[in-house]
């Protein structure tokens, strides 16, 4: 037997799976387990979207596409976002698909670093900013929010973490897991920061139709910070449409080209039949969105109710579909929480260190499930935290 | 007040204090709006989904068409109020199409849901004919799936 770690690319090797897979793959193996734990939505992709689809394989559009994506959805997806967040961006040179947000990261922070510069990633939040910009050659510095700042970044704490080896700025809002947003005046603060410096930012704004209070603003929208930012949206949240795989970044031309050589080589395209079905949601599905985003609304405000009754104290999360309970009152680890929850109760839960080390002292639940089944998962929690406090 | 009305169609057993926090009302405001919807009758009553197939109660049911001569001055409304007043009716609708008046009719057995037909539907005045139809099996009831092995198929991959 060969010893493959002698032979495998050491980056590789030090990269941690993610924390969420970890625990599923205990949960998945347990009976009668309820869980708050996925990322993606209850809802079906709408019918119309699917339709479209389908419409698509029966014309037997089964070939590639252009590389950086059918002209008709880049138009379409531009005029999505003109409309829902006054951004403009040019649908031939500015634009390109991608297979889900996530290629679009990967591109974007691979378009930008070279070996040894920092690319800022504020935590708790998604996990594959840190791993991507290691593979990059990257090093990922962490920058840790607080509860008490609504888990935004502020600019003291930006301005403490930039060194001249700052490269990029990673800005996650809506945030997954803690619910927090950046508000306009959040995001000026920011900017302001920004302008006097070379940093780029990635703004992943996946999330960017499931806030709660307010419109979503997006960072290319402030003063100046067009020039300086790669917007990262995608389908999979906003639609329901995660296993369809269409993301785009939209930014200046000459990123936009260097990140499409990126996505040719690696990718080719995005999936041809996704692609057309995505043209109806960009074009057609605002209503879809407004009574998704609504359900969501609701379950929100039904779970942080639920945690709050229990006794724990609970951010309320302003936008994605998200929970981020503290359990620092129980005085366990997040680890040594959710392992106990899912042994005694059955509850599968994310611990937050899954999202950076400032996610210590809480978890992630998703209310990407029905009432009746978030009820349940309620009654067993307090039904565990009721058992620690004998 | 429509989302307490959705909420509550699709799940009445929420306490009150549960939809105020949906809602981000207060619960004696949930209470009073429910009051005046039951008051106005835009809510005629709760009742449970069950299944009875699972249980050992005998429970069949069939949906009977009605073709029946409409009454001067009072159209339909007399013979569906005779229809409807039947405990072994569940439900009684006025149709578009080929036929009247469509009931639901349940009973023990078969044989049960045929006489009462024969019997007590078929001779009422102004029904010219009755058709017949068993229900073999239900699906879904009222927007609920029957069904035990719902797996939910996502969380393998999210990250």
């Amino acid at each position: 037997m060969r010893d493959y770690k002698e032979i495998l690319s050491p980056k590789i090797l030090g990269l941690k799976p993610s924390g969420i897979r970890r625990f599923f793959d205990i949960a998945n193996e347990m009976e009668g387990v309820i869980s708050l734990g996925v990322g993606e939505p209850d809802f079906k992709t709408p019918w119309a979207i699917r339709e479209a689809g389908i419409r698509s394989l029966e014309q037997s559009k089964t070939w590639y596409t252009a590389n950086a994506g059918l002209q008709m959805l880049k138009t379409e997806v531009c005029r999505y976002l003109e409309r829902r967040f006054g951004l403009s961006y040019d649908d031939k040179h500015e634009i390109m698909i991608t297979v889900g947000g996530s290629e679009a990261i990967d591109d974007c922070i691979r378009a930008f670093v070279n070996e040894g510069d920092e690319v800022l990633i504020p935590e708790p939040s998604f996990v594959a900013y840190h791993p991507i910009t290691v593979l990059a050659g990257g090093v990922p510095v962490a920058i840790p929010t607080k509860a008490e700042n609504h888990f935004r970044l502020t600019p003291e704490e930006l301005r403490a973490h930039i060194t001249d080896k700052t490269k990029l700025l990673v800005l996650p809002y809506p945030n997954n897991p803690t619910g927090g947003v950046m508000r306009r005046e959040d995001l000026e603060v920011i900017a302001q920061v920004l302008r006097e410096t070379d940093i780029m930012v990635l703004s992943d704004e996946i999330y960017a139709e499931l806030t709660y209070g307010g419109r979503h603003v997006s960072i290319a929208s402030i003063d100046g910070m067009r020039e300086r930012t790669i917007v990262v949206n995608g389908f999979s949240k906003t639609y329901a449409m995660t296993g369809w795989r269409l993301g785009y970044a939209v930014g200046p031309a000459p990123v936009m080209e260097q990140m499409l050589k990126i996505h040719q080589y690696a990718i080719m395209c995005a999936p041809t039949t996704s692609q057309y079905a995505a043209i109806e949601a960009a074009s057609s599905c605002d209503d879809a969105i407004a009574s998704m985003a609504d359900e969501y609304n609701m379950r929100r405000r039904l779970i942080v109710d639920g945690f709050r009754k229990m006794g724990l104290e609970c951010f309320e999360p302003e936008g994605a579909f998200y929970v981020f309970p503290s359990i620092k009152s129980t005085g366990m680890t997040s680890d040594e929480f959710c392992e106990s929850l899912l042994h005694h109760e059955r509850v599968a839960v994310v611990p937050g260190t899954a999202f950076g080390e400032s996610g210590e002292g809480h978890f992630r639940a998703s209310y990407c499930y029905s009432v009746a089944h978030i009820l349940e998962a309620l009654k067993r929690i307090e039904h565990f935290l009721q058992g620690l406090d004998k | 007040m429509d989302k307490l009305l959705k909420i509550l169609y699709e799940n009445a057993r929420l306490s009150n204090a549960q939809i105020a926090a949906m809602l981000a009302r207060t619960e004696s405001d949930v209470a009073a709006a429910i009051d005046q919807y039951e008051k106005e009758g835009i809510i005629r009553g709760y009742r449970a989904v069950v299944d009875w197939d699972k249980t050992d109660r005998q429970f069949v049911t069939a949906r009977i068409e009605l073709k029946v001569t409409p009454k001067k001055g009072q159209g339909f409304e007399e013979i569906a109020a005779a229809i409807a007043q039947f405990d072994e009716v569940e439900t009684v609708y006025l149709m578009s199409g080929g036929y009247d008046i469509a009931a639901t009719v349940t009973g023990k057995t078969f044989q049960e849901v045929a006489m009462f037909v024969a019997h007590r539907l078929a001779p009422l005045d102004s029904v010219q004919s009755t058709a017949t139809h068993f229900v073999l099996r239900r699906y879904k009831e009222r927007g609920i799936l029957i069904k035990d092995d719902a797996v939910d198929e996502r969380g393998m991959g999210s990250l």
